[in-house]
């Protein structure tokens, strides 16, 4: 049994933004994984909820003419997992997300939701940000778009005002383009958990299969929000990659994330785990963009 | 019948979600009752404001430690016990004043429904005064002021110790002596099925249907509770889903009972949640011990010293029974003639410790099979070699608890059998020094494990048989089905000894206390051996009557040899007359009807000592802190298997059980308050399926001589062995001795940093 007010349906964007406005304590909920739990827990006992989980228009994938692509904020991990836009041309998110919780989660649990939850264990968006996507909102003064890495305001705090939807996640063209991506969750079991550390590295090699042009690491779980790391990524660009260069990212990825001490785990327990992982899932990035093995480097490799 | 592998009796209903449990059972109009927990781990409330919470539409009575009885009662599921020196300790109230862990019981509030109970609880106002907290038992037990219960100065709740030669000669002898210390962390049975129980009034008694693993027992501490006559309660106890022991203690039915007599006898709810599961009923105890061993030049064990600290938490519960258990074993199984032991149970500001399967000996085989590891390292002995040479042979038995003694010992047999499949002497070469980022290892370890709790404490068990008109066989056991397939093993007993078959043969699932015979329930792995012995003294009975009351129906025929089987009644090899014709007769005979019955209520005075082994293969990936298990048997000697297929069920869960309390599973407090860090499904950490190498178990089948069908125990065993065996395994690949389960990531990253196995400084 949850402690719910009042429970509205909204079937299109608009009308979820009118009862948004109407029911200013009204919170959202879509697959409601991450809210009706909230709920039992008591922290948002008694909540009234508007519902967005019919509304159609904010559900699927889309390769625009543009070569852009849009992810509606509805649509449910599994679905990503399973699309074919999303395995053509940023498979590392749909694995990303094929890493949540279980097949029932999966199943429920939206993209827009993990998003906007605020949670910097959210499986989805290290991706997100490593694509430099955009978020597409919905609001009665004709919407805005956000770089997603503004978008993250502190500890569980989102840049989503009241009367808000966010409805697309947009990944451009030029942003994934030629680029391979990987997504490290490090948990303490293999499902049904949330991440401890995670890394999504994506990365484009050169033509000639021998440098490294440009690199985009992100990390969940290693600062009060998801965080880029950009002095590691300028340090790599231009590079040639090898065990030289892997050391190299391992060293300054400690350097640069700042990860805190609590029951779960050490700061310098995640700080071993944050250099490995970033390590690895460059090593990775490396075999996908198809440099010869000999090339590859790595002590795994 | 026997040794079949016939499906579970209850299979069809459970998979369709036809079986009845306890909350599908709930009444209409049944109120909901909730709990409010204390905030603070140590202390007393001062003040308690009910009157918001009684203001509440939908709150139909509020109960606070003020209106409870003010004697204490027990917990514990042992049997009870006629000499008071030997009753269990009776320290809980149904509700509290005096707090002694975070979130013990203040106050209840019965509402209509779930949500106008929460609503209530959050609008009740206490003020507290608090008392330092203390939740290491090495610590509480140097006493506090004032003391957790205040008939125990020094906290320390109880303390044993025993001698067996002379342990300080043994060491002067010896060539070698190790030391070591282990620790065992506190872990919780997470039974898929919270507690729950509803309560209610029928003729002035008290009918309370609850999910426990022991009806009979709940009725007599409802009675002490309550300070009711016991024949005023009446238990119930449909399916449930799981208890691990953690159902073999009296919960929470004792307020349920109180509370619907607050309400005029109104049925009430009290569905305990998964939160409430971990704090407020009760976790495996965690223990701590210092060991010490002499052995001599060809690694013979000459001396064996134990001291042992047991984390009891704030109510006795089991109490010493658990770190006593866990002393014995410490003289069991391998030869040595100089033992000495010590163990010490202390409470303190922390969840309160009670039975868990295998009831302190996985904790102590960690610390032993550890150890035995670790002085096998130390004499550059092979581990397997070292525990040969030093394993009991056949028959022994224990110096003190007479008659308990291992009447069969399949030991050598099951280490052969888990050597061969784990490939141990081709492994431990293969993997010794290793040095890459990524090693492998194999370890083993083992363990004795008594059948039932003859003669710390009572064995008894009752069945009940009657014949249908159909010829076919009622049975009503005091004796509880968890999950086990107790009454799929059962039915198979009768079905033996009646030389019937499975479809004849009905079980009733429920336990009533109306009218189930008396059984203390499942615990202990006692079932199949007593109540087995019960079952079948109660069917040769009725075979008996059987042959007798045929004997009235045939007389031309030479009776002297009749013969029950195949549902027919034989002379002479020949067909007389069938069961199901004779069943009527004894219905509806006109002269001669008198329906077939047998009842047996019955003390059983043995114990027979069961074993088994566990063999594991790891890779352990040194810069992630991860251990990956590869291969991993246990081979059990459990005498003989009345249904092997139901055996290997239970051994994979135990396992399962095992592994978790290995790599993973730990509840963790706030040193500050006691408060459980973790207490819930997420941040516990399971194991799930995708966690879980293929399980392997094998066994070997001794017939064991005073089993009552050669059987002897398995239910809790299997969940013993793993947690040492995959430190060993982890101590082989990586040359690392970690010596506090579970093995999980962080121990793992600080012992190999501490060790230089990976760069100590990672900025």
């Amino acid at each position: 049994m949850y402690d719910i007010e009042n429970y509205y349906n909204a079937k299109s964007v608009s009308e979820a933004i009118a009862l948004l406005t109407e029911h200013p304590d009204a919170r959202i909920i879509s697959g409601g994984s991450d809210v009706l739990i909230k709920i039992r827990e008591g922290k948002m006992a008694g909540s009234s909820l508007v519902s967005i989980r019919d509304i159609e228009e904010i559900k699927g994938v889309e390769k625009k003419d543009s070569g852009d692509i849009y992810i509606g904020a509805g649509t449910v991990f599994s679905h990503i997992t399973a699309d074919p836009v999303i395995q053509e041309c940023i498979p590392v998110l749909g694995e990303a997300v094929d890493q949540v919780g279980g097949p029932q989660i999966r199943n429920i649990g939206t993209i827009g939701g993990n998003i906007c939850n605020g949670a910097v264990s959210a499986d989805s968006v290290p991706t997100v940000f490593s694509y430099n996507a955009l978020l597409k909102i919905a609001n009665a003064e004709g919407g805005r778009t956000v770089p997603v890495r503004e978008f993250y305001l502190g500890p569980g705090r989102v840049d989503l005002h009241p009367g808000e939807v966010l409805t697309h996640v947009i990944i451009p063209r030029a942003e994934y383009e030629g680029y391979h991506g990987h997504y490290i969750k490090y948990s303490m079991r293999n499902a049904m958990d949330i991440a401890t550390l995670s890394c999504s590295v994506v990365s484009r090699i050169d033509s000639a299969k021998n440098i490294l042009e440009d690199v985009r690491i992100t990390f969940g779980v290693a600062a009060p929000v998801p965080y880029r790391c950009v002095e590691t990524e300028e340090l790599l660009k231009g590079q040639k990659p090898g065990e030289e260069l892997y050391q190299k990212l391992e060293d300054s990825i400690r350097k640069e994330i700042h990860p805190r001490d609590s029951w779960r785990a050490s700061r310098d327990f995640r700080l071993q785990i944050g250099g490995e992982i970033a390590r690895r899932a460059l090593i990775q990035t490396v075999k996908l963009a198809g440099v010869p093995a000999k090339d590859q480097g790595g002590e795994e490799a | 019948m026997i040794g079949k592998s016939v499906p579970r009796v209850d299979a069809y209903e459970k998979v369709t979600g036809r079986a009845k449990f306890t909350e599908d059972l709930i009444p209409q109009g049944c109120l909901t009752a909730k709990i409010l927990h204390a905030s603070i781990g140590n202390g007393i409330v001062t003040s308690i404001d009910t009157k918001a919470a009684e203001a509440l539409e939908g709150v139909v009575k509020v109960v606070t430690f003020k209106d409870v009885p003010d004697h204490c009662y027990p917990t514990p599921g042992h049997p009870w016990s006629v000499e008071p020196a030997h009753q269990d300790v009776a320290d809980r109230n149904l509700l509290t004043g005096r707090v002694r862990y975070y979130g013990d019981d203040i106050a209840a509030v019965i509402a209509e429904d779930e949500i106008t109970a929460s609503r209530a609880l959050k609008l009740i106002r206490v003020e507290y005064e608090e008392y330092p907290v203390e939740i290491h038992p090495r610590k509480s037990m140097q006493g506090s002021n004032p003391p957790i219960h205040f008939d125990k100065k020094d906290n320390v709740l109880a303390r044993s110790n025993y001698m067996v030669g002379d342990v300080e000669k043994g060491m002067k002898e010896s060539e070698t002596i190790v030391r070591g210390t282990y620790k065992t962390p506190i872990v919780q049975h997470c039974h898929i099925e919270n507690p729950i129980s509803y309560a209610y009034m029928e003729k002035g008694r008290v009918v309370v249907v609850t999910s426990t693993q022991i009806p009979h027992i709940v009725r007599r501490v409802i009675g002490q509770a309550l300070g009711i006559p016991w024949g005023r309660v009446r238990v119930i106890k449909p399916y449930i889903g799981g208890g691990f022991g953690n159902k073999q203690d009296v919960l929470y039915e004792p307020l349920n009972a109180f509370l619907t007599t607050q309400v005029g006898g109104r049925p009430v709810k009290l569905d305990i949640s998964r939160e409430e599961t971990f704090c407020n009923t009760r976790t495996r105890h965690s223990i701590e011990f210092d060991l010490a061993a002499g052995v001599d030049k060809e690694g013979r064990l000459l001396a064996k010293d134990m001291h042992s600290y047991s984390n009891q938490g704030a109510y006795a519960s089991h109490g010493h029974a658990i770190a006593a258990n866990g002393l014995t074993s410490w003289r069991l199984q391998y030869a040595c003639p100089n033992i000495r032991g010590e163990a010490y149970t202390v409470y303190t500001n922390t969840p309160v410790a009670g039975a868990m399967r295998g009831y302190g000996i996985p904790q102590v085989c960690f610390a032993i099979e550890c150890f035995m590891d670790d002085v096998a390292n130390a004499i550059h002995m092979d581990p397997l070699e070292f525990r040969r040479k030093n394993l009991i042979r056949g028959y022994y038995e224990d110096i003190y608890l007479k008659p308990i003694a291992a009447n069969s010992n399949g030991i050598f047999e099951c280490l052969k059998k888990g050597a061969d499949y784990i490939r141990w002497d081709e492994k431990r070469k293969e993997y010794a020094g290793q040095s890459g980022s990524i090693r492998r290892g194999v370890g083993m370890a083992l363990f004795s494990y008594k059948t039932g709790v003859w003669p710390i404490s009572l064995e008894i068990s009752g069945a009940r048989l009657s014949l249908n008109q159909d010829g076919s066989v009622q049975v009503i056991l005091g004796a509880t089905e968890i999950g086990q397939g107790a009454d799929t093993v059962f039915s198979q007993m009768v079905a033996e000894t009646l030389q019937t078959d499975m479809e004849h043969v009905h079980i009733m699932s429920t336990q009533d206390t109306d009218i189930s015979p008396f059984d203390t329930g499942a615990y202990a792995s006692r079932q199949t051996f007593v109540t087995g012995t019960a079952v079948r003294h109660c069917a040769e009975i009725l075979r008996d009557k059987i042959l007798a009351y045929a004997k009235t129906l045939l007389p031309d025929i030479d009776t002297t040899e009749l013969e029950l089987r195949d549902n027919w009644i034989w002379a002479g090899g020949e067909r007389a007359i069938s069961l199901s014709a004779l069943a009527e007769e004894s219905y509806y005979s006109l002269t001669n009807s008198s329906v077939l019955t047998a009842e047996v209520s019955e003390q059983v005075k043995r114990n027979t000592i069961a074993t088994g082994c566990c063999f594991a293969e790891v890779e352990v990936d040194l810069k992630l802190g991860k251990i990956k298990i590869l291969h991993i048997i246990n081979v059990h000697d459990s005498g003989k298997l009345i249904n092997p297929q139901l055996a290997e069920m239970q051994v994979q869960g135990g396992m399962s059980m095992g592994m978790g309390y290995g790599i993973s599973e730990q509840l963790l407090l706030d040193e500050k308050t006691g408060r459980p860090l973790n207490g819930n499904l997420l941040d516990y950490k399971m194991m799930t399926m995708l966690d879980t190498p293929e399980i392997k178990v094998d066994f070997v089948e001794l017939n064991d001589p005073i089993g009552p069908y050669g059987n002897k125990a398995l239910g809790e065993p299997p969940a013993i062995p793993c947690a040492p065996a995959i430190r060993n395994a982890v101590l082989h690949a990586t040359g690392i001795a970690f010596n506090e389960n579970p093995l999980t990531p962080q121990k793992l990253i600080d012992g190999f940093r501490k060790h230089g196995l990976i760069a100590a400084d990672s900025r």
